[in-house]
């Protein structure tokens, strides 16, 4: 039954009151002694049998691992699951990565998975693997917060359709994972409910403002997760983390039960360890769904597909697109060098390199603070103290208005208030014209910039952030400073296609991303690259925790 | 130049209906205004003749069978609010008492 919980595992109202304490943590770069331990990523079905003897080594194989020893009865999805709640509770006191965690209710699922199993039913290939989902998308009966206090507590009475497609998938739904509150910002720093910190480095944020999601792959809680992207949130995070993370092409995922931010750009995705994992993922969560009128009515790509050719190491005839302006200004040098091996990567696989311009990249940051604001302030009209969540100031005599007023005051966060308030202000009549109607329009040139660079090459590819993890709280004070760690994400979003942010090497120890984005619905040719360049790149592993 | 003033944002979190404090006004003033300013570079982009997106897919309308399926029940619609009557949620005032 939702609302119980595993031992030091809480509800969000008690995360707050107790705060993981990183400063106990040693520096997490100074311990990397057991970093070799880990199982290669392509352990066989054998090593995975030995490794399953210890409950602690099943949360080191990947999603597809998991599913071969699933399906050949090696390994119960109970105890995978069992295996999964021991590392949240090991762990996540110092990682935070969870607002909730359902113990029950995935041991149940997972219970219902084995005795299918055992019935001889035909199952998924994730079927009882864990999943940890992004607590911005609904879950029937189990709390959804947003990282906000104005929905604590509340319990939503249907799933998102990406819920539903998990559970009807057999995955085994371990919790709800910490966000930027409302999903703005990129740090995760944020949530009304406490930061998450980065497995590297618990003196470092996990990105944002799927940093939850991330941390909990890099930590070993889950095999994989859920997020959603409007500017970056699913690959910054997958990039500072070292871990995969994919955006699909928007509309090719359901918004149905993801509480909206920017309607026109939010899209849940992927996120996992490896390539073939996050293409396995996306297969389940994606396709037409009739409850979202900006779902695509056109099957998935063949991700999974595309990524096990990927895998094969061969990129002949496929055309990567240098972006002239992301030439790297603002990055940080480790992160050019670290992207820069990449590109020499691929090429060694037989991939050409083209060199594209796209003049209006510059100014996707500054329309994408504009157009998300916008359709935030408007979207979050809805949190009113009327239906659901908090109410404040209702003494009997306020007015319905001054008590919304109050409501919201106390609900929100600083970045969430300061977004409403930009929005509000570039919707103005007087100012519309030249701020929110002015970002209508570059958008459009950022979608031709993209389309005349598809035109060239393939997919194009950049570093998926200019900088790797900072400090926990080196960028709060500025709000500014922070929206540059989109730079590199944003334009994709604001033109529609699909992007994949890949681990590529480390710098100053701590890792870098790649991303690789793709022509709308060709989310496919992304995979292909990934699964390529995660050959040649050697696998990442975050420091004992 | 400052891009906007503390009045402003006063009557911004007005019609936000965000109660905010004279604290946060003060210091929104200054954040919003290094953020006008950031994002006001939308304006130098010569864009006068080129068509606004306001979204990226290019929508057609989606039929579907009309077939009745069941919604949600009244008693969860209502189990989430903070006050609820009648089957109905409850609001505060929201007339002018005469």
């Amino acid at each position: 039954m939702a609302g119980k919980r595993p031992p030091k595992k809480t509800t969000p109202a008690k995360a707050t009151s107790a705060k993981p304490t990183p400063a106990k943590a040693t520096p997490a770069k100074a311990a990397p002694a057991k970093a070799a331990s880990r199982p290669a990523k392509s352990a066989s079905a054998a090593a995975g049998k030995a490794a399953a003897a210890s409950s602690g080594d099943l949360t080191r194989l990947s999603a597809a691992e998991l599913g071969r020893l699933l399906a050949a009865r090696e390994v119960s999805a109970v105890e995978v699951t069992q295996a999964h709640l021991d590392r949240i509770a090991a762990v996540d006191d110092r990682v935070h990565a969870f607002l909730y965690v359902d113990a029950d209710g995935a041991l149940a699922a997972a219970r219902a998975v084995d005795a299918a199993r055992a019935r001889g039913e035909r199952l998924g290939p994730l079927a009882g693997v864990p999943v940890a989902v992004k607590d911005i998308l609904t879950t029937r009966g189990i709390p959804t917060t947003c990282a906000s206090k104005i929905l604590e507590g509340w319990r939503p009475p249907y799933d998102a359709t990406v819920v539903t497609r998990l559970r009807e998938a057999g995955l085994v739904m371990l919790g709800k994972t910490n966000l930027d509150e409302f999903a703005m910002g990129s740090s995760t720093e944020y949530s009304a409910f406490g930061p998450t910190y980065n497995p590297w480095d618990l003196t470092r944020i996990p990105g944002g403002s799927g940093g939850g999601s991330a941390a909990a792959l890099a930590a070993y809680e889950a095999p994989l997760a859920i997020g959603t992207d409007t500017g970056g949130s699913i690959r910054q995070p997958g990039a500072v983390t070292g871990t995969v993370g994919a955006k699909p092409t928007y509309g090719g995922t359901s918004r149905y039960g993801l509480v909206a931010f920017s309607s026109s750009l939010d899209t849940p995705g992927p996120c996992a360890r490896t390539v073939e994992d996050a293409a396995l993922l996306h297969a389940v969560i994606g396709g037409h769904d009739p409850r979202d009128s900006t779902s695509i009515p056109a099957p998935v790509p063949d991700v999974v597909g595309a990524a096990r050719q990927g895998a094969s190491g061969d990129l002949s005839g496929v055309k990567l697109g240098l972006v002239t302006q992301f030439g790297g200004e603002g990055a940080e040098p480790g992160v050019i060098a670290a992207f820069r091996e990449g590109v020499e990567a691929l090429t060694k696989l037989g991939a050409e390199v083209v060199e594209v311009s796209c003049p209006h990249f510059e100014y996707a940051l500054p329309a994408y603070y504009l157009i998300a604001p916008s359709e935030c302030s408007s979207n979050l009209a809805r949190f009113d103290g009327v239906r659901y969540g908090l109410r404040v100031g209702d003494d009997g005599q306020r007015s319905l208005e001054e008590v919304m007023s109050l409501t919201r005051e106390a609900g929100f966060g600083p970045e969430v208030k300061r977004r409403i308030m930009i929005g509000t202000y570039a919707l103005s009549s007087g100012y519309y014209d030249a701020y929110y109607g002015q970002a209508q329009k570059v958008r459009t040139l950022i979608a031709r910039d993209f389309a005349a660079a598809f035109e060239k090459a393939d997919v194009l590819i950049s570093p998926t952030t200019p900088f790797v993890a900072f400090p926990l709280g080196s960028r709060t004070s500025d709000p500014y400073q922070m929206y540059l760690a989109d730079l590199y994400t944003i334009p994709v979003n604001l033109y529609g296609g699909p992007a994949i942010s890949v681990p590529c090497g480390l710098s100053e120890g701590l890792p870098v991303g790649f991303q690789i984005m793709a022509p709308t619905m060709a989310d496919d040719r992304m995979y292909r690259v990934a699964a390529a360049l995660e050959t040649v790149v050697p696998p990442l592993t975050p420091p004992e925790l | 130049m400052a891009a906007i003033t503390r009045e402003e944002v006063a009557h911004l979190a007005r019609l936000a209906r965000l109660a905010v404090t004279d604290e946060e006004l003060d210091r929104f003033a200054e954040q919003l205004d290094v953020i006008l300013q950031a994002v006001a570079r939308v304006g130098e982009v010569a864009a006068a003749d080129i068509p606004p997106t306001s979204h990226s897919v290019p929508l057609t309308n989606v039929l579907r069978e009309d077939v009745v399926v069941p919604g949600l029940d009244r008693e969860e619609a209502l189990a989430g609010a903070p006050d609820a009557a009648e089957h109905r949620f409850r609001v505060p005032r929201i007339l002018e008492e005469e």
